[in-house]
């Protein structure tokens, strides 16, 4: 069934569709309608879901995780401070192989105070073992979770699926729901090989000496690397039962292009746009969309953007002292390649500054005449 | 592509028009994206909230500069924000007030007016001192411009309108009837 919809509430239909069994949150700024929706949802009965309100975004995830680890299928939604708040326990989750689905509202961190999108939040969130995937639109959002569940509880990592504050979150579309029978066949229960259960007694996490720990971390890189598999089966599937394909990275107008631009969430569905628009003067320009950040398609990026004069990439996000993070990752995939693009890395758009088409054309422009070495703010007050 | 800006008040109900409105195109078959201007709002400041509709899937994500169209639901936001700011040549200014339309001076422009207050006031929607007037103005929008009809407004306001839908429709009605250029 089509409907007109917010991000936020893609978000809550979603994890619904997935039955999820827990959801914990912290109902305060900077939290968005996505668990205000599921507790209407849980109120009204639609949803038979456990809601627990807690006292602060640490809680909410260690809640679920408790859940999670008693065998439920969990969920929550946070966003800037609050997944900063939660750190801890985002490592703790992941150590514990729980297969959570948390959704993130890319918000800048303060101070300053911001509610406006950018991608630091979640990228500093980058080495805890979690699953990272952006998305570009409200029908990829509801979709997304879904595709979640199936590959997080596939591998027994957690996963964290992530849209733009405002510009999705707050922004209404047509989003097609996908049939709950639909669901239920792609997304059986969860049923985890081991879980703390009162009749079976067991302790989980306890101390690991040296002699043993890497051994738990070595696990979590070859089940991080059996994800990029285990995505590509989730996602055929989800076509086959859903009839819409995703993958990893989507390659537009790459083809022939000598020139390829390297973006994601939102700022990829304008630049579309803008590859359009550049085609039409004969430019052979296009665009690589990254879906997934975690695990790094390594792959299928090598793959997109070998052959390739120049690679643009567009960063949402700075690591101060550095560079843009999409910019260091797509380098670091490249390095030592054959036959390997230039590479230049563009900072646009922190703090919600708005990404228009033209901004998208200065970045394209600025990248086209900078070295691997520079760092170009576009639009910055100087 | 067509573009609309609706300014108003935090509590005047902007943002819900144009999900309202953003609902009654897709109902005639457009792809439409609808959102509030980016920011927080607070009740009584001045307000925005964006639509865009189109027969193919919109991909632009950035606010919107230059409507086709726009909508005034509080007239004294005239002389705070530059409402015209960006407005394509002869857009339509459908403005909630209780003047002529002449009495509004807008060079290049048309301009509509409808009293959505004391239609809202009447129906009770809202209060005395703060009517929701939302609905009424797409009424007058769907005269005006043409560019929806009335039963789709009645329709998206029977689905996304949580209370009082019979008056709603009934305001939307009204102002369909009584809005003047």
């Amino acid at each position: 069934m089509k409907k007109v919809m917010m991000g936020n509430h893609a978000v809550s239909y979603g994890a619904a569709l997935c039955r999820v069994q827990v959801i914990a949150a912290y109902p305060i700024t900077p939290q968005t309608q996505i668990v205000e929706k599921l507790s209407e949802m849980c109120g009204s009965g639609f949803l038979k879901s456990n809601f627990i309100k807690v006292e602060s975004e640490h809680s909410a995830l260690a809640a679920v995780m408790g859940a999670s680890a008693a065998g439920a299928r969990a969920f929550t939604a946070t966003s800037a401070q609050g997944l900063a708040l939660m750190h801890e326990i985002i490592h703790w989750v992941a150590g514990a192989r729980l297969p959570i689905v948390m959704v993130n509202v890319n918000r800048a961190m303060a101070p300053p105070w911001s509610v406006w999108t950018d991608q630091n939040d979640s990228l500093s969130q980058r080495d805890t073992g979690w699953m990272q995937i952006y998305c570009e639109s409200n029908q990829e959002v509801i979709d997304t979770v879904i595709l979640a569940y199936k590959i997080a509880e596939k591998v027994q990592m957690p996963c964290m699926v992530i849209l733009d504050a405002f510009v999705l979150s707050h922004t209404s579309e047509i989003v097609d729901i996908p049939k709950q029978r639909n669901v239920d066949l792609y997304l059986p229960p969860y049923k985890p090989k081991m879980k703390l259960d009162i009749n079976n007694p067991k302790a989980f996490g306890a101390l690991v000496t040296p002699e043993y720990y890497m051994e738990f971390r070595y696990k979590m890189q070859k089940a991080m690397d059996k994800a990029i598999d285990v995505a590509a089966s989730a996602h055929a599937d989800f076509a086959k039962t859903f009839g819409r394909r995703y993958d990893v990275i989507e390659e537009y107008m790459t083809k022939d292009a000598e020139t390829v631009i390297v973006t994601s969430g939102t700022i990829t569905s304008t630049a579309r746009v803008v590859i359009d628009e550049l085609r039409e003067k004969g430019e052979k320009i296009g665009l690589l969309k990254m879906r997934f950040f975690r695990p790094f398609p390594k792959e299928a990026v090598i793959k997109a953007l070998t052959g390739k004069k120049k690679v643009i990439v567009l960063d949402r996000n700075i690591s101060f002292g550095h560079h843009g993070i999409f910019f260091q990752e797509i380098k670091s995939v490249m390095y030592g390649k054959k036959d390997a693009p230039e590479i230049s890395g563009v900072i646009l758009g922190l703090g919600g500054r708005d990404v228009t088409p033209d901004v998208i054309k200065d970045a394209i422009s600025e990248g086209k005449r900078n070295r691997t070495e520079d760092i170009v703010w576009i639009g910055v007050k100087k | 592509m067509f573009e609309l800006r609706i300014h108003g008040r935090g509590g005047q109900g902007a943002v819900v028009a144009s999900k309202i409105l953003a609902n009654a195109m897709f109902l005639e078959g457009k792809y439409v994206q609808s959102f509030p201007m980016f920011g927080v709002e607070r009740r009584g400041a001045p307000v925005q909230a964006f639509l865009r509709a189109d027969d193919k899937p919109i991909r632009i994500r950035c606010q919107v500069y230059t409507p086709n169209h726009i909508i005034v639901l509080d007239p004294t936001l005239i002389n705070v924000v530059d409402v015209t700011k960006g407005l394509k040549k002869s857009g339509w200014i459908i403005i909630n007030s209780s003047h002529d339309a002449s009495d509004f001076k807008f060079k290049g422009y048309k301009v509509a007016t409808i009293d959505a207050n004391k239609i809202a006031v009447s129906l009770g929607l809202g209060s005395k001192t703060a009517p929701i007037v939302n609905t009424a103005i797409l009424g007058a929008f769907s005269k005006i411009t043409g560019l929806i009809s009335i039963e789709s407004i009645l329709k998206s306001v029977s689905e996304e309108v949580p209370i009082k839908v019979q008056l709603n429709k009934q305001a939307v009605q009204e102002a369909y009837d009584q809005v003047r250029q």
